[in-house]
């Protein structure tokens, strides 16, 4: 993806985080931003933390110094009122989907909505068709429980559930894991259909490079707990810095 | 400083139980939007516990009986059989052994459920989706346990009588008569406040917070769950071993509220 958007106010910002667990850091001065309506992908070494950025950008992580701006707020920091609005301004994709495994496909897309807005039956019933249609979910697969379908259904019925509120800030962690090439390819094809339609800022933590020349209008890559690397997608993979080469290996994705 | 680490330990974990307990009294006025969720839970701890109530039930009663009998026929009182039986099962065994049921059948599967959630994050997608996980999960398992709890010590409580009845006429030579007729006029004690005799209300009472406790515990142990299928396996195991403890000690504690002061 090309970069030639106009420049846009950071939505996202990391400033000098650190944060360990135990003896390990993970974390270490970690400073980046996302712009509005920007896609940025991190990549990097398995236990360099790509996950704990996305958890402390929902507040579900605080670090343990520097700070974390989501919309100029410190989720950390915020009422637990507060942080609920900021919230409802992200979709988070998890890694399995995180489905509710009591709730059906339908009612799981239906959850936050039922829960959090005084909406009709009617009215949700519209808006949770409308985004299974959206991630390609068959009207035959809405009444199926999580454990009747499979690792990419979950993953596109999480993603339904997270649109449904209709955020303006999407994470995805690991989208493709455990996917095999072609659901992958679908899955990237929707996330970019996404932030196309929709005019979401993303955070993708992603390893394929298919995945991110698909999505991304950035990649940041993370070595040792900081931003080693931050280009756009063309420039990433043709960038000569020997850690990123050792890294991608002599036949990327 | 392990003797430190232990109380320190067992003060969060009280802490954090009073805390969810506190959280959910907050929430009791959201009880009649959860209604099917708590019917759903009614039903997985009262009927699919009921077989087990009946037989543990059952042989209880009978327990008593055959032990107690035994020795009043000695002193050539066993026309007492049903008294003693239905006093022991109405004040202390009906609702001792339901909710250690309870406990370890519906307390257990709490804390798998929700600790589970915790490990596979579903519970990290209830929190970013800004959804009270308190209100969705822990309020409908508290009160169907308190519902479940006393309609089942009931349960136990009759067929416990039932089953001391029949070692009764069966072993020791009491009539179904008279044995029933004791143990009804053991029953019929006065209460103060209430239409129901003291023994059979106390127990009751007793029933209702031996099931918030069960329930209350087992959801904080599925809550606090972490670490994959081990995190699952320890949280379970704190559920019913919490639980039970907390039931002996609020038994003693009730019991001398109802009875010595």
């Amino acid at each position: 993806m090309s970069s030639t958007k106009p420049i846009e106010p950071p939505v996202i910002r990391f400033e000098e985080v650190v944060k360990s667990f135990g003896t390990q850091r993970v974390l270490d001065g970690l400073t980046f931003e996302v712009r509005r309506g920007q896609c940025l992908a991190i990549m990097g070494p398995s236990g360099t933390g790509k996950s704990v950025i996305l958890r402390h950008a929902v507040g579900l992580m605080k670090p343990d110094a520097g700070r974390v701006l989501v919309e100029g707020q410190e989720p950390s920091k915020l009422k637990p009122r507060e942080l609920a609005v900021l919230r409802k301004k992200i979709g988070f994709l998890f890694q399995e989907g995180a489905l509710i495994n009591w709730l059906s496909v339908r009612d799981n897309v239906a959850l936050p909505l039922r829960e959090n807005t005084r909406l009709s039956e009617a009215e949700i019933a519209t808006k949770v068709e409308e985004k299974l249609d959206l991630v390609r979910i068959a009207k035959q697969s809405f009444d199926k429980m999580p454990s009747q379908i499979s690792g990419g259904m979950k993953k596109r019925v999480g993603l339904a559930r997270a649109l449904v509120t209709e955020p303006e800030i999407v994470l995805y962690d690991e989208p493709n894991a455990g996917l095999d090439p072609e659901i992958s390819a679908s899955i990237n094809d929707l996330i970019r259909e996404v932030q196309v339609r929709l005019g979401t800022t993303s955070i993708v933590v992603e390893h394929r490079v298919a995945c991110i020349k698909t999505v991304a209008d950035e990649v940041l890559f993370l070595e040792k707990g900081r931003a080693h690397l931050q280009l756009p997608p063309k420039e990433f993979f043709s960038s000569s810095d020997p850690r990123l080469r050792q890294f991608l290996g002599p036949n990327p994705d | 400083m392990g003797i430190w680490t232990t109380i320190s330990g067992l003060g969060l974990a009280l802490g954090l139980r009073l805390e969810l307990f506190g959280a959910v009294l907050a929430r009791l006025h959201d009880v009649p939007r959860r209604r099917a969720l708590i019917a759903q839970e009614l039903y997985g701890s009262a009927i699919q516990t009921l077989h087990v109530i009946l037989l543990v039930g059952l042989f209880i009663g009978m327990i008593v009986s055959l032990q107690t009998g035994i020795e009043l026929a000695r002193i050539g009182q066993q026309d007492q059989i049903g008294t003693i039986v239905a006093v022991s099962m109405a004040r202390e065994m009906g609702p001792f052994i339901t909710a250690t049921i309870l406990a370890a059948t519906v307390g257990s599967a709490m804390a798998a459920e929700i600790g589970t959630m915790s490990v596979s994050d579903e519970l990290a997608a209830l929190e970013v989706l800004s959804i009270d996980r308190v209100k969705l999960l822990v309020l409908p398992r508290v009160v169907s346990l308190m519902l479940a709890a006393p309609l089942l010590t009931v349960v136990c409580d009759a067929i416990g009588v039932l089953g001391g009845g029949f070692v009764a006429q069966s072993q020791l030579n009491v009539s179904w008569q008279l044995y029933i007729d004791s143990a009804l006029e053991a029953l019929r004690t006065p209460a103060q406040f209430l239409p129901l005799p003291k023994d059979v209300w106390s127990g009751l009472l007793k029933s209702v917070v031996f099931g918030a406790l069960v329930a209350v515990i087992g959801c904080a142990s599925g809550l606090q769950a972490h670490g994959g299928a081990l995190g699952v396996g320890r949280a379970t195991r704190a559920a019913v071993r919490d639980s039970i403890i907390a039931i002996i000690i609020s038994n003693y504690f009730m019991t001398w509220l109802l009875y010595q002061s």
